[in-house]
């Protein structure tokens, strides 16, 4: 037979607690009067937690923020810095003060008369590289924001999601199959609508299943190795010097970089990043979860195709002129966040900063470390890139997987 | 004057009935408790009435069918506290709380953001962790942030889905008492899921008991809680004793559990305690 007592047990429960002893009158066993309300305005003293005033989370918040808008400030002068450091190096060597005066000269026509060697070297042979080094970047570190932040994976970049082996497709398709389509530009619209459409093929495979962000990665590199399994084909079949072409170009360079190419990559950037800037705060709410986010009044869909799609405009376009730059748009991000958090409105312009400081650092080092030879940009950024990606695996291990 | 009626609602994944015909309404300052065994549809009620999900009849907020209102609209009018809240990577207890301002805000964060963040902040005793990282927090801290949140959203109608499951009791009767005392003090609406039956007697002015989708039973706490609907509904023998006016209900034991019968093991769970 069971038999409880009730009024025992609650005794029982409550006889070592101060607030219960006070507030807690017994009658019958089955009338128990609990003054509730009173036992929750009564703190105890150990339970109790300070708590700061609505100045004092108002003065903190301005803090932050203002360290954010100074990491912004100190990466662009950073880049402001690095750009003359590049131009003076090469073959020719010239000194910082040639370097600013000549390029503030070019950017001020009639503010004085550079020398003329010195204009030559920096305006039509370092200038285009270097704008190209900072504008590659900063669209792959956006592209990288966008992705991590659409597909809230901490993992998601153009390389692990399979883009950057669609676009190597579609340029080996153009180098070696001869798919010209599009004449002298083959190579560099081939390899973008294939960025393209991978980047719409790997969205649609996650929508529909509804997957997991570590599935979303898992499909993004079943689709790396199968386009990758192409392009080997392809040169299977290839010339030594179709193939030479193709490797070379998958290795990553930003020396195509012309006035020309730099202006159609600067285009892009310049239409998509402003508006991604535009979306940052929803796709912040986007990474609170997709349920969060249309309780919250945002038209998840809508935000997530039209980010994704411009994202992939710039993974595109850098890697049609450039090939396969890794790794800048997976650690641009997590630099960013890791010194300024996770509000995209930031992050977003910051992961564009960083990644054209790296980009442009990465090219200097490698057009300079063997010179006179000149590195594929893409070897140094991996070199670069991953033993940080080991550094951030072992620390966020947990939470990634 | 009627906040918000639930017309007929039902709800069906492909091959499966959720809800059927789910008729309530609730009004202005009044907290209403869905309760019912796992898998009844409390959750995805809520999540219906906050249009994540689109059933079929109508619900009406103040005479307007919200399943055709845009979604920014409907934002500022429902709330939502979810039961297993996350925030994005990196972000803040601040920042998470800021969100609920997304509904009001431009892109540019004003002052008044800023300050209802911190209101709420400070009211709801997280001020403290203002700066932290929300992914640092545990399981109850983490509710009161989801909470503040909800607040910042300054809705008439808050929806929240079992906000206390994770909780230990001391932030069980804390998140509640919050909830009881907005609700009051805005006149707002609450709609709560809970597991906790008396805790829904005690913070809910009426209640709704669900089972495979349907409306069971619905009225005061006092009239719905009996032995005999507990046992119908959770298969659970109870008995209901009253706490300062309030239904308790202390459960003995479920009626039959796997393919044993209760009395082969009445000697295990059977206990007595001295007066």
């Amino acid at each position: 037979m069971i038999k409880f007592k009730y009024s025992t047990i609650i005794h029982t429960l409550f006889q070592n607690s101060n607030i219960a002893s006070q507030h807690i009158s017994m009658n019958d066993h089955q009338g128990v009067s609990l003054r509730y309300c009173e036992v929750m305005s009564q703190h105890n003293p150990e339970n109790s937690q300070s708590n700061a005033s609505m100045s004092e989370i108002q003065s903190s918040y301005y803090r932050y923020h203002s360290r954010k808008v100074l990491f912004l400030l100190s990466v662009s002068f950073g880049i402001l810095f690095l750009v003359g450091i590049a131009a003076s190096f090469g073959s020719y060597e010239l000194d910082l003060v040639t370097v600013y005066t000549t390029i503030f000269a070019g950017i001020f026509p009639g503010m004085g008369i550079p020398e003329s060697v010195a204009n030559t070297i920096i305006w039509d042979i370092r200038l285009p590289r270097i704008s190209m080094a900072i504008v590659c970047g900063a669209s792959l570190g956006v592209a990288g924001a966008i992705l991590q932040g659409v597909l809230r994976n901490p993992l998601a970049e153009p390389f692990t999601l399979g883009i950057s082996s669609a676009a190597a497709m579609g340029a080996s398709l153009a180098i070696i199959g001869g798919l010209k389509l599009f004449g002298a530009y083959s190579v560099v619209l081939n390899a973008f609508i294939s960025a393209f459409l991978a980047t719409m093929v790997i969205y649609s495979i996650a929508k529909s299943k509804g997957m997991t962000p570590e599935a979303i990665i898992l499909a993004g590199i079943a689709i790396m190795f199968l386009l990758d399994a192409v392009t080997s084909f392809m040169q299977y079949l290839g010339t030594a010097e179709q193939v030479q072409a193709v490797v070379f170009w998958m290795m990553g360079s930003v020396s195509v970089a012309n006035w020309e190419t730099v202006f159609i990559v600067f285009c892009i950037a310049v239409i998509a990043i402003p508006y991604l800037i535009y979306k940052a705060s929803d796709l912040t709410i986007i990474g609170a979860g997709d349920e969060t986010a249309h309780s919250l009044g945002i038209n998840v869909e809508h935000v997530r195709m039209r980010t994704l799609i411009f994202a992939a405009l710039l993974t595109a376009s850098v890697t049609a002129f450039c090939g396969i730059i890794g790794f800048v748009g997976l650690v641009s991000p997590h630099i960013t966040r890791m010194a300024i958090g996770g509000d995209n409105r930031y992050v977003i312009p910051g992961s564009a900063l960083v990644g054209g400081i790296l980009l442009l650092g990465a090219d200097t080092v490698a057009r300079t470390i063997l010179a006179p030879m000149i590195l594929p940009v893409g070897i140094m950024t991996a070199l670069v890139g991953v033993p940080f990606f080991m550094f951030l695996f072992m620390r966020k291990r947990k939470e990634l997987w | 004057m009627v906040n918000l009626e639930i017309n007929d609602v039902s709800f069906s994944y492909p091959g499966a009935d959720i809800l059927h015909n789910i008729t309530f309404s609730i009004g202005p300052g009044e907290m209403t408790g869905l309760i019912g065994p796992n898998g009844s549809g409390k959750s995805t009620l809520i999540k219906c009435i906050d249009t994540i999900l689109k059933p079929k009849g109508s619900i009406l907020l103040s005479g307007k069918d919200i399943l055709t209102m845009p979604r920014v609209d409907l934002a500022k009018s429902i709330g939502l506290v979810p039961q297993h809240g996350t925030s994005a990577m990196d972000s803040t207890v601040f920042e998470t709380v800021l969100m609920g301002r997304r509904p009001h805000a431009a892109w540019r964060i004003s002052e008044e953001d800023i300050n209802k963040v911190a209101n709420a902040l400070e009211r709801l005793g997280i001020g403290d962790m203002a700066m932290r990282d929300f992914s640092s927090l545990s399981g109850g801290q983490k509710q009161m942030v989801l909470l503040a949140r909800a607040i910042c959203q300054e809705p008439e109608v808050l929806l929240l889905d079992e906000p206390t499951s994770a909780l230990d009791i001391r932030h069980q009767l804390e998140v509640l008492e919050i909830v009881n005392h907005l609700v009051k003090e805005r006149n707002m609406s609450a709609i709560i899921a809970l597991h906790d039956l008396n805790l829904g007697a005690r913070y809910t002015d009426s209640m709704v008991m669900l089972r495979q989708g349907v409306i069971f039973s619905a009225g005061s706490p006092v009239d719905l809680y009996t032995p005999e609907m507990i046992e119908e509904v959770y298969g659970v023998k109870a008995e209901i004793i009253s706490v300062h006016g309030k239904p308790h209900v202390v459960p003995i034991r479920p009626v039959e559990y796997g393919h044993f019968h209760p009395d082969d093991y009445k000697a295990e769970v059977s206990m007595e305690i001295p007066a």
